[in-house]
C-alpha cells in the first residue's frame, strides 16, 4: 500500500468506474466499540476536518475515524465543519478563522476500475492561509480503516512534529459467552481479528518488538503456558510448558530475549530465556512471588513486581543480574508496571485504601507520582509507542472495557464493546 | 359371599394364635404368604443366589469414595495458609494416594477476581504449593502432585461481594 503525494487533477471517472461504484455502494461497518471522549487537555489545536466528498462509497466513515483518532490524542479540538469540501477545494480563510480552526484537512474517496478505493486529502495552515500538502492512497477495500489512520498520523505529525500511533496495533482478550478471544485491532481497538479463540483463558499477550509476533499466556491445557506466535501464519510454538505455571511473557527490545515468570523450581520467579526456547537461566533468587517483568528500553534494567517486603511493590534489576532496588514507595500494593519508550517514566497499577486499583504514572527521575484514573477497578497500563497515551483495561458500568488516556490522565477515551467484555489490552510497536 | 370369606379369616386367625396345626373338622385356613423365591426358579427378573459370594473390599474405590466430597480447600483474604480445619481432607487424600499408587493429583489454585492477573496467578499458585507441601507432610511424594494456578481466571461464584469472593480464594484438589 502506498501513498502518493497530489500534485496532478483527479483523474475523470470512466463509466465502468462509476457503474462499480454505484453497485458497491455500502453503508460503513458496524463499529465494534462506543467511544467516549472526555477532558480538556492542556494546549489543543483546533482542527475543521468535515466529511470526505463521498467517503460512503469507500465503505467506511474515513472523517470521522480521522478525526476520533486527533481528538483521542488529547491534542485536538474538532471544529464543527459541514461536508462540502475536497482537496481540491479552496476554502475561504476568513471563514475557516471565523469558525476558530488553526487547521483545516478535506478529502474525497472514490473506487477504482480495479476494486481498490482512492482516498485523498489536502491539509491546509488556516492560520498561515497555506497548503500543507495532500496524499493519495489507493487500497483493497479491507484497508480503508488503515489508510484513514494512517492520514490522521501524517496530519498530526505535520501539526505537531511527533510521530502518530493511529496507524498503530492493539491486542486485548475478548470474553463473550464462556469464550476467550485473543484479538488484534487497530489502535481505535477496531477491525479486531482473532488470532486465538479458546474456551479457557488467555492473558498477558506481548508484542515482540517487531510487531510480526504475539506471546501470550494460554490455559487451554489446564495450566498456565506461555505461547508465542506468527501472527501473520497462526503458527505457534509453546516456548514455557514446565512443571506448575508458566507467565508473565516479556521481550527484551531487541526481541532476542523473553523473561518469564515460572515455578518450576517452586514459588514464582524470573528467568530469561532466549526467544528459541533455548537458554533458560533464572534471574531472581527469593522465596517471595516476583513477577511480571517489563524491560527499560535500552534493555539493560528489568522492571518487575515482588512481594519480597511483605506487599508486591516495584522494584528493578539488572539484566545481567545483581541486587534488586525498590522503585515504589507509597501505598502497599503496586504492580503491572509499564516503562515509556523513553524510559523516563513508569506507569503502573496502585491499590488505595477500600480495594480502588488506579493506574499511577511515576517519573523515574524524580518519583513523583500522578494517579491519572478515577475509576476503581484498573489493569495491565500499556504505553502507545509514541509515548503520548497510555492504554488500560478498567470496569465502568459493569462491563470490562478499554480506557486510553494522555500521560497527565487530562483526556481519556472510554472504549465500550458493543459484543463482549474486553481485557489485558497492550499497545503494538510501530509499523505493521 | 364376603362376609363368609371375611368370618373364615377371623376364624383362622383365631386358630392359628399359639397352634401350629388345625383340628381336621375346621376348615383350613387362608391365609396369604409372599411366596419366597426358591433355588430352582426360573423367574427372569430374580438372580440367583450364591451361598458361598464373598464381598470384596475395594480400599482404592473406598478411598476415593471418601475423598469425594473433599476437594476444595477455601483461604483467607491475600493469605496461602492451608488452615486446621482442612487438615482432615490433607489426610484423606494421603491416604487415599497411600492405598491406590495409580493416582496423581493436579492442584489447581485460585483467587478472588481483585487485583492484577499475574499477582492474582502468583498468588493461586503459593495456594496450591502450600497444599502439596501439606500433603508432602502426610506422606504423598511429590512427583505425584503437580500444583498449577488459575489465579482468578477461573472464579466459581461470580458475585462483587465477600460471599462470592470466598469462594473463589481455593485450591481444587483434582486427579490427573
Amino acid at each position: 500500500m502506498s501513498a502518493k503525494k497530489l500534485n496532478s487533477p483527479l483523474p475523470a471517472l470512466t463509466r465502468r468506474s462509476l457503474l462499480g461504484a454505484a453497485a458497491a455502494l455500502s453503508l460503513p461497518a458496524l463499529a465494534q466499540f462506543r467511544v467516549e471522549i472526555s477532558g480538556v487537555g492542556a494546549t489543543q489545536l483546533p482542527i475543521a476536518l468535515p466529511d470526505f466528498r463521498d467517503e460512503a462509497r469507500s465503505g467506511q466513515p474515513v472523517a470521522a475515524i480521522i478525526r476520533a483518532d486527533l481528538e483521542r490524542s488529547g491534542q485536538f479540538r474538532i471544529i464543527d465543519a459541514p461536508a462540502g469540501l475536497s482537496e481540491n477545494s479552496n476554502p475561504a480563510w476568513s471563514e475557516w478563522r471565523g469558525k476558530q480552526a488553526d487547521a483545516l484537512a478535506a478529502g474525497s474517496a472514490a473506487k477504482l476500475a480495479d476494486g481498490r478505493v482512492d482516498i485523498r486529502y489536502k491539509l491546509w495552515d488556516v492560520v498561515k492561509g497555506q497548503d500543507l500538502g495532500g496524499e493519495a492512497h489507493a487500497v483493497a477495500p479491507d484497508d480503508v480503516r488503515l489508510a484513514a489512520h494512517r492520514i490522521a498520523d501524517t496530519i498530526y505529525q505535520k501539526l505537531t512534529g511527533e510521530r502518530g500511533v493511529f496507524a498503530t496495533r492493539m491486542a486485548y482478550v475478548t470474553k463473550a459467552g464462556g469464550r476467550y478471544s485473543l484479538r488484534i485491532a487497530d489502535a481505535d481497538g477496531e477491525g479486531g481479528q482473532v488470532a486465538l479463540g479458546s474456551p479457557e483463558p488467555i492473558i498477558s499477550p506481548a508484542w515482540s518488538p517487531d510487531g510480526k509476533e504475539l506471546a501470550y499466556v494460554s490455559f487451554e491445557t489446564r495450566k498456565a503456558v506461555v505461547w508465542v506466535q506468527d501472527l501473520s501464519t497462526g503458527r505457534r510454538r509453546s516456548i514455557a510448558d514446565f512443571r506448575g505455571s508458566n507467565s508473565a511473557p516479556a521481550w527484551s527490545p531487541d526481541g532476542q530475549t523473553l523473561a518469564l515468570t515460572l515455578s518450576r523450581e517452586g514459588g514464582s520467579q524470573l528467568f530469561l530465556m532466549n526467544r528459541n526456547g533455548s537458554g533458560l537461566r533464572r534471574l531472581t533468587q527469593s522465596s517471595a512471588i516476583d513477577t511480571e517483568p517489563a524491560f527499560a528500553p535500552d534493555g539493560k534494567t528489568i522492571y518487575f513486581v515482588s512481594d519480597r517486603g511483605g506487599s508486591p511493590q516495584v522494584y528493578r534489576m539488572p539484566v545481567s543480574g545483581g541486587t534488586p532496588e525498590r522503585v515504589t514507595f507509597s501505598g502497599n500494593y503496586n504492580i503491572s508496571p509499564a516503562i515509556s519508550p523513553d524510559g523516563r517514566s513508569m506507569a503502573y497499577v496502585t491499590r488505595n485504601g477500600g480495594g480502588v486499583f488506579r493506574v499511577c504514572v511515576m517519573d523515574l527521575a524524580s518519583g513523583n507520582v500522578q494517579q491519572i484514573s478515577d475509576t476503581s477497578e484498573d489493569e495491565s497500563p500499556s504505553f502507545a509507542p509514541n509515548g503520548r497515551l497510555l492504554v488500560y483495561a478498567t470496569r465502568a458500568g459493569g462491563r470490562d472495557v478499554l480506557m486510553t488516556s494522555t500521560l497527565d490522565g487530562r483526556i481519556k477515551a472510554k472504549l465500550i464493546s458493543t459484543l463482549a467484555d474486553v481485557r489485558e489490552p497492550t499497545w503494538g510497536p510501530f509499523g505493521r | 359371599m364376603k362376609t363368609y370369606k371375611l368370618a373364615l379369616s377371623a376364624l383362622a386367625a383365631a386358630a392359628l394364635v399359639g397352634c401350629s396345626s388345625t383340628k381336621l373338622d375346621e376348615p383350613a385356613p387362608v391365609e396369604t404368604r409372599p411366596v419366597a423365591p426358591t433355588t430352582t426358579a426360573s423367574n427372569a427378573n430374580t438372580a440367583p443366589t450364591s451361598e458361598s459370594k464373598v464381598a470384596t473390599v475395594d480400599l482404592a474405590a473406598q478411598a476415593a469414595a471418601a475423598v469425594s466430597d473433599k476437594r476444595v480447600v477455601y483461604f483467607d483474604f491475600d493469605s496461602y495458609v492451608v488452615k486446621s480445619d482442612y487438615q482432615n481432607i490433607i489426610e484423606a487424600h494421603a491416604k487415599r494416594m497411600n492405598v491406590d499408587t495409580k493416582v496423581a493429583l493436579r492442584l489447581e489454585g485460585h483467587t478472588d477476581e481483585r487485583g492484577g492477573s499475574e499477582y492474582n496467578l502468583a498468588l493461586g499458585q503459593k495456594r496450591s504449593e502450600a497444599v502439596a507441601k501439606a500433603l508432602s507432610l502426610v506422606g504423598v511424594a511429590a512427583a505425584r502432585v503437580e500444583p498449577v494456578s488459575f489465579g482468578k481466571e477461573r472464579p466459581v461464584a461470580e458475585g462483587h461481594d465477600e460471599a462470592a469472593w470466598a469462594k473463589n480464594r481455593r485450591v481444587e484438589l483434582k486427579d490427573k
